[in-house]
């Protein structure tokens, strides 16, 4: 029996609806339930003073600190090593095995679990290059581990760019670098912002990469060469060690409203680019 | 005839020019003059290399991996392929138009000045100069001057296509390269680009690819009837149409094949 195409086309909207709505909601849920135990931790002296007693009481001022700190340190060496690696991959170099093979590594690299690079970083950076716990060997491990993720976003988002914009550069008579500059990366940007969103998301909270290599100090760093604590490491340990749920919760909904934060300020800014460019 | 009073000259010369994707030989010993402030036509069925041949004009096939070349394309004399001749230096030279209309997604302005600002020419002054000069060389300047800061996209396809070749005399090009330039629009805007180019031919020499034969007759000088990589016949264009020699051709004029 041939079941009518107009009954077949319900079903069908019905599960893609059906599976969108409960995305949404298990993604509600989480935040609401988060949100609701940890907003009513969060106050002006939660986020600006210095915990005491490991966390039980006082703020969260240190790992604020350490949160911003480390992804930037990571987006600022990753970022353009990895543009200019895929700016290389797409449009340097022509489609062979070895372009294959990297590309094979990148996506593998991509895969692997964030403890396995904590332990790269732990023996190479804090270790082999003595950089110890501290700031540098975080933001390093977390470049390198974010790496992969800004590259093939970036050769994606380059790959979408029409392929008639290149070609009415170059026959205008600029060259490979003018074309990547003033047609490619303008065009690619949209995508390459979001790989690079994702990756801030990523490394804001990530922890078993952080704990070996910037270690969980609760003091103020003064230099990259002292070791700090992120908000994830900070939830991680008082959760960990039930120091205290409470103060666990509020620095997870600080967590949570501190990647909102970056991600909405990221959408706006730019649309406002997309918008001043046409 | 008006070509008489120009003095003939060869502003391209393709000698026996082989061209092979891989190892499919798509222009099979292809020569043929272009004549310098002439419209040279290339006629012929889809994908007997009308297009590969334009392109080889310019080094586009360079973009496209495994092309080999064999034989010349001389311009004034010099070996585009063999000679210290940069590519990007040649491709100011020889512009070239395409099927679409392909503006950036840039402001009308910044489109124009594209080729300006590649060649490292920033001052306001000269740009604005030039933007403007080439906007009327194009017969634009009219119907966008008020709103140069507006997106090339929200243009019709027929400005589009006028803005694009606007774009490229900023960067005062010898010669004009154009793969089908109104097989995107109506026949007005067709008409008014025929007689655009028409206008040109005055200061720039143009070799056009056309699958519309009416438009090679109406426009062109001299054409060249390819077909399956040769070059069949080249000849005045009034002769091609007229008089072939060719009985292959005749037949394709005449309209018994393709
Ligand atoms: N990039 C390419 N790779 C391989 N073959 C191609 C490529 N471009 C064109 N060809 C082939 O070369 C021949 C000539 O193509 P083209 O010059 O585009 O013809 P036309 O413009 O006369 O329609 C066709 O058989 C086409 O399939
Ligand atoms: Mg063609």
């Amino acid at each position: 029996m041939r079941i009518h195409p107009r009954y077949t086309q319900r079903g069908a909207i019905a599960v893609l609806g059906g599976a969108t709505l409960l995305t949404l909601l298990i993604l509600a849920f989480i935040i609401f339930f988060i949100l609701e135990k940890g907003l009513p931790g969060i106050s002006l002296s939660f986020l600006t003073t210095n915990p005491t007693d490991m966390g039980r009481a006082g703020g969260i001022f240190p790992t604020l600190i350490g949160t911003i700190i480390l992804p930037l340190l990571a987006i600022i060496i990753a970022t353009p090593l990895g543009i200019f690696t895929s700016v290389y991959l797409s449009e340097y170099t022509k489609e062979n095995k070895a372009t294959r093979i990297i590309r094979f590594g990148t996506d593998c690299l991509a895969g692997i679990p964030s403890i396995i690079f904590g332990l790269f970083g732990y023996i190479f950076f804090v270790v082999t290059l003595g950089f110890g716990w501290s700031i540098l060997s975080g933001g390093l491990t977390l470049a390198v581990m974010i790496l992969p993720t800004i590259i093939r976003t970036s050769e994606e988002a380059i790959r979408a760019v029409p392929k008639s914009y290149r070609e009415v550069s170059f026959s205008l008579g600029a060259t490979s670098w003018q074309t990547v500059k003033k047609v490619i990366l303008p065009n690619a940007l949209p995508g390459i912002v979001t790989g690079i969103m994702l990756s801030i998301g990523r490394a804001i909270g990530e922890t078993a990469a952080v704990i070996f290599t910037a270690g969980s100090s609760l003091r103020i760093p003064s230099s990259v060469f002292d070791s700090t604590r992120t908000m994830a490491v900070h939830f991680y340990i008082l959760a960990r060690e039930g120091i205290s749920a409470e103060n666990a919760y509020a620095t997870a909904a600080t967590l949570i409203i501190a990647v909102l934060i970056v991600n909405l300020s990221a959408y706006w800014l730019m649309h406002r680019f997309i918008a001043k460019r046409s | 005839m008006t070509e008489i009073n120009k003095v003939i000259q060869n502003k391209i010369a393709i000698d026996k020019l082989n061209l092979f994707y891989g190892k499919f030989q798509a222009l099979i010993s292809v020569s043929m003059p272009v004549q310098e402030k002439m419209i040279t036509a290339l006629i012929g069925p889809s994908g007997c290399g009308k297009s590969t041949l334009l392109r080889s004009l310019n080094r586009m096939n360079d973009l496209i991996h495994g092309v080999k070349i064999t034989g010349s394309v001389l311009l004034d004399e010099i070996d585009i392929y063999n000679s210290s001749l940069e590519v990007a230096e040649l491709r100011k030279r020889v512009g070239m138009v395409f099927q679409r209309p392909n503006p950036f997604p840039l402001s009308i302005y910044e489109n124009v000045v594209y080729g300006l600002r590649v060649a490292g020419i920033r001052n306001k002054k000269e740009s604005d100069e030039i933007a403007e000069k080439s906007l009327r060389g194009a017969w634009l300047w009219d119907q966008v001057k008020d709103k140069l800061d507006h997106p090339a996209l929200e243009l019709p396809l027929d400005q589009q296509q006028r803005l694009v070749i606007a774009r490229l005399l900023a960067v005062q090009p010898e010669v004009i390269l154009m793969d089908e330039p109104c097989s995107a629009l109506d026949p007005i805007a067709t008409m008014k680009i025929e007689e655009l180019m028409i206008e040109l031919k005055k200061d720039y020499t143009i070799v056009i690819v056309t699958h519309n034969m009416q438009q090679a007759s109406r426009v062109s000088d001299f054409t060249g009837y390819m077909l399956m990589g040769e070059m069949i016949e080249f000849n005045q264009t009034k002769n091609i149409f007229t008089n072939p020699s060719k009985k292959l051709t005749e037949d394709y004029i005449s309209g018994k094949y393709g």
